[in-house]
């Protein structure tokens, strides 16, 4: 490449080598969900039977869009503005839709990061808060909002996020999730702060660090009682599942989710390769790893939910033994958890009425089981009350959140270089703004943004942005990328860039996801997704001390002006597919008409021996 | 005569074992889970055990009402049952039927709780009794709390962080600046300017060649 001067074109970045390039994109694919989400789906999902639908849609829908979107990426070296606009004018609105979408996720996806930081700095106490309900007012007894439910659960609503009782009482800034925030925004920006420099450096560690926790968490899971039951739960194939299209809905939208396409970052990170890169190899080898972590991620997770659920189903057999052993004064430890049936049984033929009225609970190790959770209810509940039956529980809290925290960071990368690229590209701000400062600036931007999650009502926000903008919108975005690369641009073309940066064509499975099965399957995803959600009306489970089922969480329908900030989140983005589209199709026109016959077209700008003079005169 | 003297000296403790029901509304029961607390550590409940008991309820009750001389003769216990479970009333030391009031009794077990768990090597859990609740130990809130502490750290390592990044960069540009100034005097006026494939962005956008894309498949 010329010398270049200081007209300011810099060289583009670029990774110092494949291995921070591969890390970094695994790093962003590779996020909570794959510990949160997916051990979840498949033990609503029948188990190993849901892996068979997963499948299916990494392969068919998963690997050909992530093949596509690090081709285009790495051809056209630009980020997600850019390409688009370089495929053609009318698609540039996809770039700005995947920017905003990158933006808006960024934002809530931070507010959970900082909740993750609240948990890790509180994991250094013993005993752990979430351990014991704090004492009332007058040290009488215990709270009695934490007495109605568990430490845990009032750890997490009330001392966490002081969370209203619905989404219109919006309470007030809660000052220690603000100073969380303002840590996880600020550790964002350490990273970023050279960009893919020290991206490229960090993500040795975030994309790292929680394989190697997930690896100790195995070990440490297989080795507590009850870890074998919640396998067995897990992975026993309910083949039967298989019938239900839900099923296959939400294989198809995880596995999207999970691969975090669509956001421009990928496109980003690609762009920062060099021009003759394997990019198919790496698609795969992405794609895969992926797939694999959320595999092997489960299988500590539920192992550690079997060992819970066996410690509160023999909590709840002990419960029944000592107040059995104290009414009928048996000597102590006669009845114990492996006759305990045998004494019940007996007791029942003689003296029924009596054990009757003690009202002993029914303990079922299914239904302890059955206590699933996703999302934060599994790291923030479940899983914080199966660490404080783990002995030395600071050492694994600590583990635990680290590697949450190291988890959603390497996705936040991704993220925030989906917002960055395209503005670094665009050339949107003046060349003397040194891109720390314009990273500064964002990450001011949108920590102010997110302060709307530090309310008193935040959770809800938080759910309402995790349902709706980070599912319709990409899927559209996703629709028009595939459908723009391959009809607009061309699969010729494509193919041709293909070979030029491989040295393959494309074989026939590839050609044949792009031009027909991936576009297909998403549109039956987008048209599926979207008839499933009208179908119900939108509601969201509450935590209301007040609601006489307390503490069940009281389900309540989200008001109107909730319902219209819902729709904007879902549209907003979008819109500005077909708003660049018609703007550039009226520019063009104006232009056309009036600059036709003015330029020769055997001048081309291309090449030109300038003068000093002529460049002066024209910068 | 030596008869006599017997009868008289059992029947208090007769009549004073009538006091002693189940379910009396001066008496407390109580309820040891021995094996619980301590497991293969666990004594045998005897009747040295339960004089122990008897003693160190009559020390409770003394040292609460100061001055008045309660003994293990005071402390009648009934209905033991193999849970290790029993009754128990206080009786006054000056009147042998006359029972201690159960507010009293109350009090004095609160105050030496303590003294009556280490005893038994036990806890308020393990050693109940029942309609006594144990009151609450007060919580213990270190000032300032430990996750501001561990956020102060955290957040000290990353603000120094940025500021020597942002500093090291500044300089960095700097060095840059001095440098390039010296450099650029010694330079050519020609140069060609070369515009990558694919950066439409530093041309000029040709229109001529726009129609074109529906003959020649560039």
């Amino acid at each position: 490449m010329a010398k270049t001067k200081d007209s300011g074109v810099e060289e583009r970045p670029k990774w110092d080598n494949k291995v921070q390039y591969l890390l970094t994109c695994i790093g962003f694919a590779v996020g909570l969900g794959n510990v949160w989400r997916f051990p979840y789906l498949c033990q609503i999902y029948g188990g190993g039977a849901f892996l068979i639908p997963y499948l299916i849609a990494l392969v068919f829908e998963g690997l050909p869009l992530l093949y596509l979107e690090l081709a285009i990426g790495q051809r056209l070296r630009m980020g997600s503005i850019g390409v688009w606009n370089s495929i053609s004018p009318l698609l540039g609105g996809v770039g700005i839709a995947s920017m905003l979408v990158s933006f808006l996720v960024g934002i809530f996806y931070n507010t959970i990061l900082a909740w993750v930081l609240w948990y890790l700095f509180h994991s250094f106490q013993n005993p752990l808060p979430w351990s014991q309900c704090p004492l009332n007012d007058n040290l009488t007894g215990y709270n009695v909002e934490c007495e109605k439910s568990t430490p845990v659960n009032y750890f997490w609503y009330r001392e966490t996020l002081n969370i209203t009782p619905d989404i219109e009482t919006s309470g007030s800034l809660q000052w220690w999730l603000v100073i969380c925030l303002a840590s996880a925004w600020c550790v964002v920006y350490i990273c970023f702060i050279k960009g893919i420099e020290s991206v490229g450096k960090a993500v040795y560690v975030t994309a790292t660090f929680p394989y190697l926790v997930l690896t100790i968490f195995l070990i440490r899971a297989l080795t507590l009682p009850g870890a074998t039951d919640g396998l067995v739960y897990l992975f026993t194939p309910d083949w039967e599942i298989l019938k239900n299209p839900q099923v296959w809905l939400d294989a198809s939208t995880q596995i999207f989710f999970s691969l975090s396409v669509a956001f421009g970052g990928l496109i980003a990170f690609s762009s920062y390769n060099e021009e003759r890169n394997n990019c198919e190899r790496d698609a795969v080898l992405v794609g895969v790893i992926n797939s694999a972590t959320s595999l092997y991620a489960s299988i500590p997770i539920f192992a550690i939910l079997g060992f819970k659920a066996t410690t509160a189903y023999n909590s709840c057999i002990k419960g029944n033994i000592l107040a059995l052993t104290n009414y009928f004064e048996f000597s102590e430890q006669n009845i114990t958890v492996e006759n305990y049936d045998h004494w019940l049984k007996y007791l029942n033929q003689t003296s029924p009425g009596e054990v009757a009225s003690l009202d002993l609970t029914h303990c079922d190790l299914q239904t302890f089981l059955d206590q699933s959770a996703s999302g934060t209810g599994l790291a923030f509940i479940v899983f914080t009350e199966a660490v404080i039956e783990m002995p030395g529980s600071q050492i694994w809290a600590i583990l635990f959140f680290v590697m949450l925290f190291s988890l959603g960071l390497s996705s936040m990368f991704g993220n925030i270089e989906g917002v960055l690229t395209p503005i670094n590209d665009l050339k949107l701000v003046p060349k003397w703004i040194p891109k720390e400062l314009l990273t500064a600036i964002i990450c001011l931007v949108a920590f102010l943004t997110a302060l709307i999650f530090t309310l008193g009502s935040g959770n809800y926000w938080v759910e309402v942005f995790n349902s709706y903008v980070g599912s319709v919108p990409l899927l559209i975005i996703a629709f028009f990328e595939i459908t723009g690369v391959i009809y607009v641009r061309g699969m010729k073309n494509f193919s041709e860039d293909i070979y030029f940066m491989t040295g393959n064509r494309p074989n026939i499975f590839w050609k044949a996801c792009w031009m027909v099965i991936s576009p297909l399957m998403l549109l039956v995803v987008l048209i599926a997704y979207v008839v499933v959600q009208a179908q119900t009306t939108p509601s969201y489970p509450t935590w209301n001390p007040a609601y006489e089922l307390f503490p069940q969480t009281e389900v309540k329908p989200y008001p109107d002006w909730v319902f219209a900030i819902i729709i904007l989140l879902c549209v907003l983005p979008v819109i500005s597919i077909p708003l660049v589209a018609l703007y550039k199709l009226i520019c063009c026109r104006i232009k056309k008409s009036s600059a036709r016959t003015d330029l020769n077209p055997y001048c081309n700008d291309g090449f030109e021996v300038e003068t000093r003079e002529q460049q002066n005169q024209r910068a | 005569m030596l008869e006599k003297i017997l009868v008289l000296l059992c029947l208090p403790s007769a009549l004073a074992q009538h006091l002693c029901t189940p379910g009396a509304s001066d008496g407390y029961k109580v309820r040891l889970s021995i094996k619980t607390a301590l497991g293969d550590q666990a004594y045998v409940w005897n009747e040295n055990e339960m004089f122990l008991f008897r003693a160190t309820l009559a020390f409770a009750m003394r040292t609460h009402f100061n001055g008045q001389m309660y003994n293990v003769s005071n402390i009648v216990v009934c209905d033991e049952t193999p849970r290790v479970s029993f009754w128990f009333v206080v009786t006054s030391p000056l009147d042998t039927s006359t029972l201690v009031d159960r507010k009293d009794v109350e009090e004095a077990v609160r105050k030496s709780r303590n003294r009556i768990n280490s005893a038994f090597l036990l806890t308020d859990k393990t050693l109940e009794f029942i309609g006594i609740a144990p009151t609450l130990a007060a919580p213990v809130y270190p000032d300032p709390p430990p996750w501001l502490i561990v956020f102060g750290v955290v957040m000290g390592a990353v603000g120094a962080g940025i500021i020597i990044l942002l500093v090291t960069s500044v300089l960095q540009k700097k060095r840059k600046k001095n440098e390039k100034s010296e450099g650029e005097d010694d330079e050519e006026d020609t140069r060609v300017k070369t515009v990558e494939n694919g950066t439409a962005s530093d041309g000029v956008y040709n229109m001529s060649f726009s129609d074109d894309e529906r003959f020649t498949k560039m």
